[in-house]
């Protein structure tokens, strides 16, 4: 438990695996801002982490793909008093079909996953720098580890963002602060809600919070969630062409 | 923003898995999204469902759709002063407990599993160990949330709309949608009770038992040896408790590492083998004779233990029957129901015996009455389980008595119309349903 508490800002804070997440943090008497595009349901949100423990919750109506991250971070950074971890949840899935025919679709998707996605890392990570302390913690996919046919764009906007988490870490780790990309697998979610198929491979989000939160404490910066996906994502990158050529995934 | 969409799922059953339709259900993750998720339910009927504990078909709808409500599962205000709690309806009372048990709150009544969700147990108004003195859990409901495709959302008290209030207390889900629930909490002074065991011998040590305890005992109930005949039918334990005032408060823990992996084979479960398990229970139970000191976990919740404790009963599934009998016809209907169930052989696991108080129910269609109820599981082997079932009914029924839906995927229309006389005055919403309403009342 924290003697002081966390001050944390969560982005896409409405969606499931952020809501899990939170709900540890409150639990320890976190401060958080809370960030999405719909203000009753960050509303919503709120109320339940402040019965959960939460020492404070603000709630901060934003399109974090469209917004001016530079700007909007250093408010909620002033709100706070600091900084100690900023959680990237947002993100979206895309229908591939739909994104193989429309490339406005396909640039949207970018520009909500990766692009928008970068200017609020480089945000954080200028915070961390200064501070010389802090976590980022950014929700990639285990979809970004290596292209596939069924999930391409996705997978790639996933990859991109990887690799950037990567260089963050590369360049707060010097100073202390930390930065780490948190890629679960198939996650029971509103975002993977037409997917009928639940098996064992399926994790449910509070699995996932498990995972977030540990990494807000310590590690980096690439964890798997749940951990499993680790060997499993280990062997599908070293899968010789020509047999994952055959594979339909 | 659009309401999740409906799925065909085939892994959606009840506790009991004795029915295994496929079933069309949407997770909500917002309440923005359940009047979406009402539109057309007028071509389709819909029905709200939280964690499937109800053994039966009260939650399920097939031909039509569900939702479940399990991802509503938000708190939306705790005043830790006054113990008032209000939850959206898919908080589960584990979820509960684990925010107002360090606080020095407790639930005022609760089911033997904390694995429901909170709309379920005001649809199903639930019952405990302590209904002598508490009621059901309705009498401890202020106000719900109420969506109806009729008149829209609705915000429901016994003040306001008394006849809604009753009908959707108890009403299966029929009513409409709960989405929100206020609940009035009760102090404890730690979170362990003084358990007292007392093995007995049969069934008149149970009902001087039973009178004696519920004067100094917040929490009674008793379990029976169904394999036990002649002289000793009705033996068991009968287990007494109250809660212990030393500012103890040890949280349970959900992570259950005794989980079921697979279904057991159908033959697991046997008269050879549920004996050996009784007279086990019985050995042990008797030698802790006497008082302890025990959590809330293993006193209420003994089988929340083992996750998926209904696998046990292997792919047929189980069902349970639960009735109530009036107090004046008690003690010959006990007996009379205890002499089929020991001479079928078709006994089960556990049968838990418990005497009801006075307190009035506030629901149309609750269950809880003044008397005893008897509840048990029977391993589903189609024709011979309905059968012993049907001769069950009939004791019931001469009795005056009733069964539990929440329990129930086999009553007759007329054993629940006997068992429920007021049924009519249900204001069930016209476009929720569910396959028991379609059994018993369509």
């Amino acid at each position: 438990m924290n003697i002081e508490s966390q001050r944390i800002v969560i982005l896409g804070a409405a969606s499931a695996i952020a809501q899990a997440t939170a709900r540890i943090w409150a639990a320890r008497g976190a401060r958080l801002v809370l960030v999405g595009r719909d203000q009753a349901r960050l509303r919503a949100v709120a109320a339940d982490l402040a019965a959960r423990g939460a020492a404070q919750v603000d709630c901060v109506p934003l399109d974090c793909a469209s917004a001016d991250a530079g700007a909007e971070l250093a408010k909620m950074v002033e709100t706070l008093g600091g900084l100690d971890i900023l959680l990237l949840a947002y993100g979206a899935l895309g229908d591939q079909a739909e994104l193989a025919r429309d490339p406005d679709a396909t640039a949207k998707l970018i520009q909500t996953n990766f692009t928008s996605a970068a200017a609020w890392c480089l945000a954080a990570a200028g915070v961390f720098e200064k501070q010389r302390a802090g976590a980022l913690l950014v929700i990639g996919s285990a979809a970004g580890d290596r292209g596939r046919r069924s999930n391409l764009i996705y997978g790639a906007t996933k990859g991109g963002l990887a690799r950037l988490v990567e260089g963050v870490a590369h360049q707060l780790a010097p100073l202390g602060a930390r930065a780490v990309v948190i890629k679960p697998g198939f996650v029971d979610t509103p975002m993977t809600a037409s997917i009928a198929k639940k098996g064992l491979l399926w994790a449910r989000p509070e699995q996932v919070a498990l995972v977030i939160a540990a990494a807000g404490e310590r590690g980096g910066p690439v964890v798997y969630a749940p951990k499993f996906w680790l060997p499993i994502m280990l062997i599908i990158r070293h899968l010789p062409t020509f047999i994952f050529n055959k594979l339909n995934i | 923003m659009a309401p999740p969409p409906f799925v065909e799922r085939n892994d959606i059953v009840s506790w009991g898995r004795a029915s295994r339709e496929v079933q069309r259900v949407a997770r909500p993750g917002f309440h923005d999204e359940l009047p979406g998720l009402m539109r057309n339910a007028g071509e389709e009927s819909r029905l709200a469902i939280g964690l499937r504990r109800s053994y039966g078909d009260s939650c399920l709808n097939g031909g039509g759709a569900l939702i479940d409500m399990s991802g509503l599962d938000r708190f939306i205000a705790f005043d830790a002063a006054t113990g008032v709690l209000r939850a959206g309806a898919g908080v589960s009372l584990s979820e509960i407990l684990r925010l107002v048990v360090p606080k020095g709150w407790f639930l005022p009544t609760t089911p033997g599993t904390r694995f429901v969700t909170l709309g379920g147990a005001v649809a199903n108004d639930v019952h405990g160990k302590n209904h002598h003195g508490a009621g059901s859990i309705g009498r401890h409901i202020s106000a719900f949330g109420l969506l109806r495709s009729d008149r829209g959302g609705l915000t429901v008290t016994s003040e306001t709309e008394p006849a809604l209030f009753a009908s959707t207390i108890g009403g299966l889900g029929l009513t409409g949608v709960i989405e929100w629930v206020e609940l009035q909490l009760v102090r404890v002074g730690g979170t362990y009770l003084n358990v007292e065991i007392v093995p007995y011998d049969n069934l008149d040590a149970f009902w001087s038992l039973a009178e004696e305890s519920v004067q100094r005992f917040e929490h009674t109930v008793a379990w029976i040896d169904c394999t036990s005949r002649g002289a000793g039918t009705g033996r068991g334990i009968f287990s007494r408790a109250n809660w212990i005032d030393d500012r103890v408060f040890d949280l349970h823990d959900d992570k259950s590492w005794k989980r079921i992996p697979f279904d057991a084979p159908g033959f697991a479960l046997n008269r050879f083998t549920v004996g050996a398990f009784n007279n086990l229970y019985h050995r042990v139970s008797s030698a802790k004779r006497g008082a302890n000191r025990q959590h809330y976990a293993p006193f209420f919740y003994p089988l929340d233990a083992l996750l998926d404790w209904n696998r046990l009963y292997g792919r047929r599934g189980m069902m349970q029957y639960q009735c109530v009998i009036p107090r004046e016809n008690q003690r010959e209907a006990i007996a009379a129901l205890l002499d089929v169930i020991t001479a079928s052989g078709q006994a089960s696991f556990l049968a838990v015996l418990k005497t009801f108080g006075d307190l009035p129910s506030p629901g149309l269609l609750s269950f809880p009455r003044p008397g005893a109820t008897l509840a048990l599981d029977f391993p589903f082997r189609g024709e011979t389980t309905l059968a012993l079932m049907s001769r069950l009914d009939a004791i019931v029924s001469e009795a005056n008595g009733a069964l539990y839906p929440a329990k129930d995927g086999r009553m007759s229309g007329e054993m629940f119309r006997r068992s429920f006389p007021r049924w009519e005055q249900l204001l069930k919403d016209p476009a929720m349903n569910s396959d028991f309403w379609k059994r018993v009342a369509q």
